[in-house]
Protein backbone atom coordinates (compact mmCIF):
# COMPACT_ATOMS: atom_id res chain seq x y z
CA UNK A 1 0.00 0.00 0.00
CA UNK A 2 1.27 3.45 -0.90
CA UNK A 3 2.00 5.99 1.79
CA UNK A 4 -0.82 8.55 1.94
CA UNK A 5 0.09 12.10 2.89
CA UNK A 6 -1.50 15.55 2.88
CA UNK A 7 1.49 16.54 0.76
CA UNK A 8 0.49 15.78 -2.86
CA UNK A 9 4.15 15.41 -3.80
CA UNK A 10 4.39 12.37 -1.56
CA UNK A 11 1.24 10.85 -3.07
CA UNK A 12 2.46 11.48 -6.58
CA UNK A 13 5.68 9.63 -5.82
CA UNK A 14 3.69 6.42 -5.01
CA UNK A 15 5.98 5.28 -2.20
CA UNK A 16 5.29 1.89 -0.59
CA UNK A 17 7.20 -0.22 1.96
CA UNK A 18 9.24 -1.83 -0.78
CA UNK A 19 10.28 1.42 -2.46
CA UNK A 20 14.04 1.61 -2.72
CA UNK A 21 16.07 4.76 -2.89
CA UNK A 22 16.66 5.44 -6.56
CA UNK A 23 18.56 7.75 -8.81
CA UNK A 24 16.56 10.75 -9.97
CA UNK A 25 15.80 10.99 -13.66
CA UNK A 26 17.02 14.20 -15.30
CA UNK A 27 13.56 15.79 -15.59
CA UNK A 28 12.24 14.49 -12.30
CA UNK A 29 14.03 17.16 -10.31
CA UNK A 30 15.02 20.65 -11.29
CA UNK A 31 18.66 21.61 -11.42
CA UNK A 32 19.99 24.16 -8.97
CA UNK A 33 21.10 27.72 -9.54
CA UNK A 34 23.42 29.70 -7.30
CA UNK A 35 22.06 33.11 -6.33
CA UNK A 36 24.07 36.32 -6.00
CA UNK A 37 22.52 39.46 -4.58
CA UNK A 38 23.64 43.05 -5.07
CA UNK A 39 22.65 45.41 -2.26
CA UNK A 40 23.27 48.59 -4.21
CA UNK A 41 24.53 49.61 -7.62
CA UNK A 42 28.28 49.29 -7.91
CA UNK A 43 28.58 46.95 -4.94
CA UNK A 44 29.78 43.37 -5.36
CA UNK A 45 27.22 40.64 -5.95
CA UNK A 46 27.35 38.41 -2.89
CA UNK A 47 26.49 34.71 -2.92
CA UNK A 48 23.39 34.14 -0.78
CA UNK A 49 22.32 30.56 -1.52
CA UNK A 50 20.75 28.38 -4.19
CA UNK A 51 17.32 27.54 -5.65
CA UNK A 52 15.85 24.67 -7.65
CA UNK A 53 14.41 25.86 -10.96
CA UNK A 54 13.72 24.61 -14.48
CA UNK A 55 15.22 27.71 -16.13
CA UNK A 56 17.33 30.76 -15.31
CA UNK A 57 14.30 33.04 -15.62
CA UNK A 58 12.38 31.05 -13.08
CA UNK A 59 15.42 30.79 -10.85
CA UNK A 60 15.43 34.60 -10.68
CA UNK A 61 11.71 34.65 -9.83
CA UNK A 62 12.24 32.12 -7.04
CA UNK A 63 15.44 33.74 -5.79
CA UNK A 64 13.69 37.08 -5.33
CA UNK A 65 11.26 35.57 -2.83
CA UNK A 66 13.81 33.27 -1.15
CA UNK A 67 16.58 35.76 -0.59
CA UNK A 68 15.58 39.32 -1.42
CA UNK A 69 12.12 39.61 0.09
CA UNK A 70 13.27 41.74 2.96
CA UNK A 71 16.01 44.31 2.93
CA UNK A 72 17.60 46.15 0.12
CA UNK A 73 18.47 44.57 -3.22
CA UNK A 74 18.87 46.15 -6.66
CA UNK A 75 20.04 43.22 -8.76
CA UNK A 76 20.21 39.44 -8.76
CA UNK A 77 22.45 37.03 -10.61
CA UNK A 78 21.73 33.34 -10.99
CA UNK A 79 24.29 30.86 -12.29
CA UNK A 80 23.77 27.15 -12.91
CA UNK A 81 25.46 25.33 -10.06
CA UNK A 82 26.83 22.90 -12.65
CA UNK A 83 28.65 25.81 -14.33
CA UNK A 84 30.62 26.74 -11.25
CA UNK A 85 34.16 25.45 -11.56
CA UNK A 86 35.69 24.95 -8.14
CA UNK A 87 38.99 23.96 -6.60
CA UNK A 88 39.29 20.68 -4.72
CA UNK A 89 39.48 20.79 -0.94
CA UNK A 90 42.46 18.44 -1.11
CA UNK A 91 44.26 21.21 -2.94
CA UNK A 92 43.53 23.78 -0.28
CA UNK A 93 47.22 23.80 0.64
CA UNK A 94 47.76 26.00 -2.41
CA UNK A 95 46.34 28.84 -0.33
CA UNK A 96 48.76 28.36 2.54
CA UNK A 97 51.13 31.24 3.16
CA UNK A 98 54.69 30.61 4.11
CA UNK A 99 55.97 32.59 7.03
CA UNK A 100 59.28 33.71 5.52
CA UNK A 101 57.47 35.39 2.62
CA UNK A 102 56.01 38.11 4.84
CA UNK A 103 58.26 40.67 3.15
CA UNK A 104 55.76 40.40 0.24
CA UNK A 105 52.90 41.59 2.41
CA UNK A 106 52.28 45.18 3.42
CA UNK A 107 52.21 44.27 7.10
CA UNK A 108 55.89 43.48 6.91
CA UNK A 109 56.91 47.04 6.20
CA UNK A 110 58.18 49.27 8.95
CA UNK A 111 55.50 51.84 8.26
CA UNK A 112 52.98 49.49 9.88
CA UNK A 113 54.39 50.47 13.28
CA UNK A 114 53.68 54.10 12.53
CA UNK A 115 50.17 53.27 11.30
CA UNK A 116 49.47 51.30 14.45
CA UNK A 117 50.85 54.06 16.61
CA UNK A 118 48.59 56.53 14.79
CA UNK A 119 45.58 54.26 15.33
CA UNK A 120 46.40 53.99 19.03
CA UNK A 121 46.60 57.77 19.31
CA UNK A 122 43.23 58.10 17.52
CA UNK A 123 41.70 55.64 19.94
CA UNK A 124 43.20 57.43 22.92
CA UNK A 125 41.64 60.70 21.72
CA UNK B 1 -14.26 69.40 -8.83
CA UNK B 2 -16.56 68.90 -5.86
CA UNK B 3 -17.66 65.30 -5.47
CA UNK B 4 -21.41 64.70 -5.43
CA UNK B 5 -22.95 61.82 -3.47
CA UNK B 6 -22.94 59.77 -6.65
CA UNK B 7 -19.19 60.31 -7.09
CA UNK B 8 -18.52 59.19 -3.54
CA UNK B 9 -20.80 56.18 -3.97
CA UNK B 10 -18.97 55.26 -7.17
CA UNK B 11 -15.60 55.64 -5.50
CA UNK B 12 -16.65 53.43 -2.59
CA UNK B 13 -18.01 50.85 -5.00
CA UNK B 14 -14.68 50.85 -6.86
CA UNK B 15 -12.68 50.52 -3.62
CA UNK B 16 -14.89 47.73 -2.33
CA UNK B 17 -14.60 45.64 -5.45
CA UNK B 18 -10.83 46.07 -5.60
CA UNK B 19 -10.31 45.37 -1.91
CA UNK B 20 -12.69 42.39 -1.88
CA UNK B 21 -11.00 40.89 -4.96
CA UNK B 22 -7.61 41.20 -3.25
CA UNK B 23 -8.74 39.84 0.10
CA UNK B 24 -10.47 36.83 -1.41
CA UNK B 25 -7.76 35.91 -3.91
CA UNK B 26 -5.16 36.42 -1.18
CA UNK B 27 -7.05 34.02 1.05
CA UNK B 28 -7.57 31.51 -1.75
CA UNK B 29 -3.93 31.52 -2.84
CA UNK B 30 -2.77 31.15 0.77
CA UNK B 31 -4.50 27.74 0.73
CA UNK B 32 -1.47 26.52 -1.25
CA UNK B 33 0.89 27.24 1.63
CA UNK B 34 2.71 24.02 2.45
CA UNK B 35 1.29 22.27 -0.60
CA UNK B 36 3.01 24.08 -3.49
CA UNK B 37 4.61 22.02 -6.25
CA UNK B 38 8.17 22.84 -5.15
CA UNK B 39 9.45 24.54 -2.02
CA UNK B 40 10.64 27.67 -3.82
CA UNK B 41 7.26 28.12 -5.51
CA UNK B 42 5.44 27.44 -2.27
CA UNK B 43 7.29 30.32 -0.65
CA UNK B 44 6.84 32.66 -3.62
CA UNK B 45 3.11 31.95 -4.00
CA UNK B 46 2.44 32.26 -0.27
CA UNK B 47 4.35 35.51 -0.12
CA UNK B 48 2.31 36.96 -2.98
CA UNK B 49 -0.89 35.82 -1.27
CA UNK B 50 0.16 37.83 1.78
CA UNK B 51 0.91 40.81 -0.46
CA UNK B 52 -2.67 40.66 -1.75
CA UNK B 53 -4.13 40.74 1.73
CA UNK B 54 -1.86 43.71 2.53
CA UNK B 55 -3.07 45.52 -0.58
CA UNK B 56 -6.68 44.92 0.40
CA UNK B 57 -6.01 46.40 3.84
CA UNK B 58 -4.66 49.60 2.28
CA UNK B 59 -7.89 49.96 0.29
CA UNK B 60 -10.15 49.15 3.27
CA UNK B 61 -8.32 51.90 5.13
CA UNK B 62 -9.24 54.41 2.44
CA UNK B 63 -12.86 53.24 2.75
CA UNK B 64 -12.60 53.78 6.49
CA UNK B 65 -11.44 57.35 5.87
CA UNK B 66 -14.54 57.76 3.70
CA UNK B 67 -16.76 56.81 6.63
CA UNK B 68 -17.05 53.04 6.24
CA UNK B 69 -16.41 50.70 9.19
CA UNK B 70 -12.85 49.82 10.20
CA UNK B 71 -10.97 47.26 8.04
CA UNK B 72 -11.41 44.30 10.43
CA UNK B 73 -15.14 44.80 10.68
CA UNK B 74 -15.47 45.21 6.93
CA UNK B 75 -13.31 42.19 6.15
CA UNK B 76 -14.62 39.81 8.78
CA UNK B 77 -18.27 40.56 9.46
CA UNK B 78 -19.91 40.65 6.04
CA UNK B 79 -21.65 37.73 4.38
CA UNK B 80 -21.28 36.68 0.75
CA UNK B 81 -24.05 38.92 -0.72
CA UNK B 82 -22.28 41.97 0.76
CA UNK B 83 -19.01 41.18 -1.01
CA UNK B 84 -18.18 42.86 -4.32
CA UNK B 85 -15.46 40.50 -5.48
CA UNK B 86 -15.65 38.94 -8.93
CA UNK B 87 -16.61 35.29 -9.11
CA UNK B 88 -13.16 34.56 -10.56
CA UNK B 89 -11.38 35.06 -7.24
CA UNK B 90 -13.78 33.02 -5.11
CA UNK B 91 -13.55 29.77 -7.12
CA UNK B 92 -11.70 26.98 -5.26
CA UNK B 93 -7.96 26.66 -5.91
CA UNK B 94 -8.41 23.50 -7.98
CA UNK B 95 -5.24 21.95 -9.35
CA UNK B 96 -2.15 24.13 -9.66
CA UNK B 97 -2.80 24.92 -13.33
CA UNK B 98 -6.12 26.54 -12.37
CA UNK B 99 -4.54 28.69 -9.67
CA UNK B 100 -1.74 29.76 -12.01
CA UNK B 101 -4.05 30.72 -14.86
CA UNK B 102 -6.29 32.66 -12.48
CA UNK B 103 -3.18 34.35 -11.03
CA UNK B 104 -2.08 35.32 -14.56
CA UNK B 105 -5.46 36.79 -15.57
CA UNK B 106 -6.14 38.47 -12.23
CA UNK B 107 -2.74 39.99 -11.68
CA UNK B 108 -2.54 41.54 -15.12
CA UNK B 109 -5.93 43.17 -14.52
CA UNK B 110 -4.82 44.27 -11.06
CA UNK B 111 -1.57 45.72 -12.41
CA UNK B 112 -3.37 47.69 -15.13
CA UNK B 113 -6.07 48.90 -12.73
CA UNK B 114 -3.47 50.21 -10.29
CA UNK B 115 -1.54 51.72 -13.17
CA UNK B 116 -4.66 53.60 -14.31
CA UNK B 117 -5.24 54.75 -10.72
CA UNK B 118 -1.74 56.20 -10.47
CA UNK B 119 -3.26 59.36 -11.98
CA UNK B 120 -6.62 59.37 -10.17
CA UNK B 121 -7.76 62.60 -8.52
CA UNK B 122 -8.32 60.66 -5.28
CA UNK B 123 -5.02 61.30 -3.55
CA UNK B 124 -4.89 58.41 -1.04
CA UNK B 125 -5.80 55.99 -3.82
CA UNK B 126 -3.13 57.48 -6.06
CA UNK B 127 -0.58 56.94 -3.29
CA UNK B 128 -1.66 53.34 -2.76
CA UNK B 129 -1.47 52.68 -6.51
CA UNK B 130 2.11 53.96 -6.60
CA UNK B 131 3.13 52.22 -3.40
CA UNK B 132 2.29 48.73 -4.66
CA UNK B 133 3.65 49.15 -8.18
CA UNK B 134 6.83 47.10 -7.64
CA UNK B 135 5.03 44.42 -5.70
CA UNK B 136 2.43 43.93 -8.42
CA UNK B 137 5.06 44.00 -11.13
CA UNK B 138 6.73 41.02 -9.51
CA UNK B 139 3.39 39.21 -9.36
CA UNK B 140 2.86 39.61 -13.12
CA UNK B 141 6.47 38.60 -13.84
CA UNK B 142 5.94 35.47 -11.79
CA UNK B 143 2.72 34.65 -13.66
CA UNK B 144 4.26 35.34 -17.08
CA UNK B 145 7.27 33.14 -16.50
CA UNK B 146 5.11 30.23 -15.33
CA UNK B 147 2.85 30.53 -18.37
CA UNK B 148 5.87 30.68 -20.63
CA UNK B 149 7.62 27.77 -18.95
CA UNK B 150 4.54 25.52 -19.07
CA UNK B 151 4.05 26.34 -22.74
CA UNK B 152 7.33 24.57 -23.46
CA UNK B 153 6.10 21.07 -22.69
CA UNK B 154 3.27 19.53 -24.73
CA UNK B 155 1.49 17.94 -21.79
CA UNK B 156 1.60 21.07 -19.64
CA UNK B 157 0.61 23.24 -22.58
CA UNK B 158 -2.53 21.19 -23.24
CA UNK B 159 -3.54 21.42 -19.60
CA UNK B 160 -2.97 25.14 -19.41
CA UNK B 161 -4.84 25.66 -22.67
CA UNK B 162 -7.94 23.86 -21.43
CA UNK B 163 -7.74 25.82 -18.16
CA UNK B 164 -7.49 29.10 -20.07
CA UNK B 165 -10.69 28.18 -21.94
CA UNK B 166 -12.42 27.27 -18.69
CA UNK B 167 -11.30 30.36 -16.73
CA UNK B 168 -11.74 32.97 -19.46
CA UNK B 169 -15.48 33.71 -18.93
CA UNK B 170 -14.76 34.26 -15.21
CA UNK B 171 -11.78 36.44 -16.05
CA UNK B 172 -14.01 38.61 -18.25
CA UNK B 173 -16.41 38.77 -15.30
CA UNK B 174 -13.85 40.98 -13.50
CA UNK B 175 -14.85 43.83 -15.80
CA UNK B 176 -18.54 43.88 -14.93
CA UNK B 177 -19.52 47.54 -15.26
CA UNK B 178 -20.82 49.35 -12.20
CA UNK B 179 -23.72 51.77 -12.23
CA UNK B 180 -21.25 54.61 -11.61
CA UNK B 181 -19.00 54.30 -14.69
CA UNK B 182 -19.97 57.72 -16.04
CA UNK B 183 -19.55 59.45 -12.66
CA UNK B 184 -16.12 57.89 -12.09
CA UNK B 185 -14.89 59.05 -15.48
CA UNK B 186 -16.36 62.53 -15.31
CA UNK B 187 -14.77 63.16 -11.90
CA UNK B 188 -11.36 61.84 -12.99
CA UNK B 189 -11.51 59.02 -10.46
CA UNK B 190 -11.20 56.05 -12.80
CA UNK B 191 -11.38 55.50 -16.56
CA UNK B 192 -13.81 52.63 -16.14
CA UNK B 193 -14.16 48.90 -16.51
CA UNK B 194 -14.45 48.97 -20.29
CA UNK B 195 -11.16 50.83 -20.74
CA UNK B 196 -9.53 48.45 -18.27
CA UNK B 197 -10.88 45.42 -20.13
CA UNK B 198 -9.49 46.71 -23.44
CA UNK B 199 -6.04 47.36 -21.97
CA UNK B 200 -6.11 43.95 -20.32
CA UNK B 201 -7.03 42.15 -23.55
CA UNK B 202 -4.26 44.01 -25.37
CA UNK B 203 -1.84 42.74 -22.75
CA UNK B 204 -2.85 39.15 -22.02
CA UNK B 205 -3.87 37.98 -25.51
CA UNK B 206 -0.54 38.72 -27.27
CA UNK B 207 1.39 37.42 -24.26
CA UNK B 208 -0.43 34.08 -24.19
CA UNK B 209 -0.17 33.78 -27.96
CA UNK B 210 3.57 34.39 -27.77
CA UNK B 211 3.81 31.44 -25.36
CA UNK B 212 1.97 29.23 -27.87
CA UNK B 213 -1.56 29.29 -26.40
CA UNK B 214 -4.73 30.48 -28.06
CA UNK B 215 -7.23 32.74 -26.33
CA UNK B 216 -11.01 32.54 -26.84
CA UNK B 217 -12.58 35.49 -28.63
CA UNK B 218 -13.71 37.89 -25.89
CA UNK B 219 -16.51 39.22 -28.09
CA UNK B 220 -18.25 35.85 -28.34
CA UNK B 221 -17.89 34.76 -24.72
CA UNK B 222 -20.59 35.50 -22.16
CA UNK B 223 -18.78 36.83 -19.08
CA UNK B 224 -19.59 35.45 -15.63
CA UNK B 225 -21.01 38.64 -14.17
CA UNK B 226 -22.82 39.08 -10.86
CA UNK B 227 -19.98 39.17 -8.34
CA UNK B 228 -19.79 42.97 -8.30
CA UNK B 229 -23.46 43.09 -7.34
CA UNK B 230 -23.25 40.48 -4.60
CA UNK B 231 -24.30 37.47 -6.68
CA UNK B 232 -21.75 34.82 -5.91
CA UNK B 233 -21.05 31.16 -6.54
CA UNK B 234 -21.69 28.65 -3.75
CA UNK B 235 -17.94 28.75 -3.01
CA UNK B 236 -17.71 32.19 -1.40
CA UNK B 237 -19.71 31.71 1.80
CA UNK B 238 -17.72 28.62 2.97
CA UNK B 239 -14.52 30.59 2.33
CA UNK B 240 -15.83 33.48 4.44
CA UNK B 241 -16.92 31.10 7.21
CA UNK B 242 -13.42 29.67 7.36
CA UNK B 243 -11.68 33.03 7.09
CA UNK B 244 -13.74 34.59 9.89
CA UNK B 245 -13.75 31.55 12.20
CA UNK B 246 -11.19 32.92 14.64
CA UNK B 247 -12.45 36.50 14.47
CA UNK B 248 -15.98 35.32 15.22
CA UNK B 249 -14.91 33.69 18.52
CA UNK B 250 -14.38 37.13 20.01
CA UNK B 251 -15.03 40.01 17.63
CA UNK B 252 -14.06 42.57 20.26
CA UNK B 253 -10.64 41.05 21.02
CA UNK B 254 -7.54 43.23 20.81
CA UNK B 255 -4.89 41.68 18.55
Amino acid sequence: MNIVSIDPRVNRSQIDENTQEGIANPLEHFQTYEVFEQKKRGAHHIHVGSVHAPSAEMAVIFAKEQYSRRGQCVNLWVVKTADVFATEYEDSDIFDTISDKTYREPEAYKVIDRINAFKERQKAN
Amino acid sequence: MEFTDKHVQGLKDLLYKMADDLLIIGHRNSEWTGLGPVLEEDIAFSSMAQDKVGQSLALYEILHQLGESDPDTVAFTRNAPQFHCSQLVELPIGEYDFSLVRHFFFDHADAIRFDMLATTVVEPLQMVAKKFRGEIKYHTMHADIWMKQLGESEEAKMRIQSTINEVFPYALGMFEPSEFEAELQEAGIFDGEFALREKWLNKVVPLLESYGYSVPNAETIIPEFGGRKGQHTEHLQPLLDEMTEVFAIDPGADW
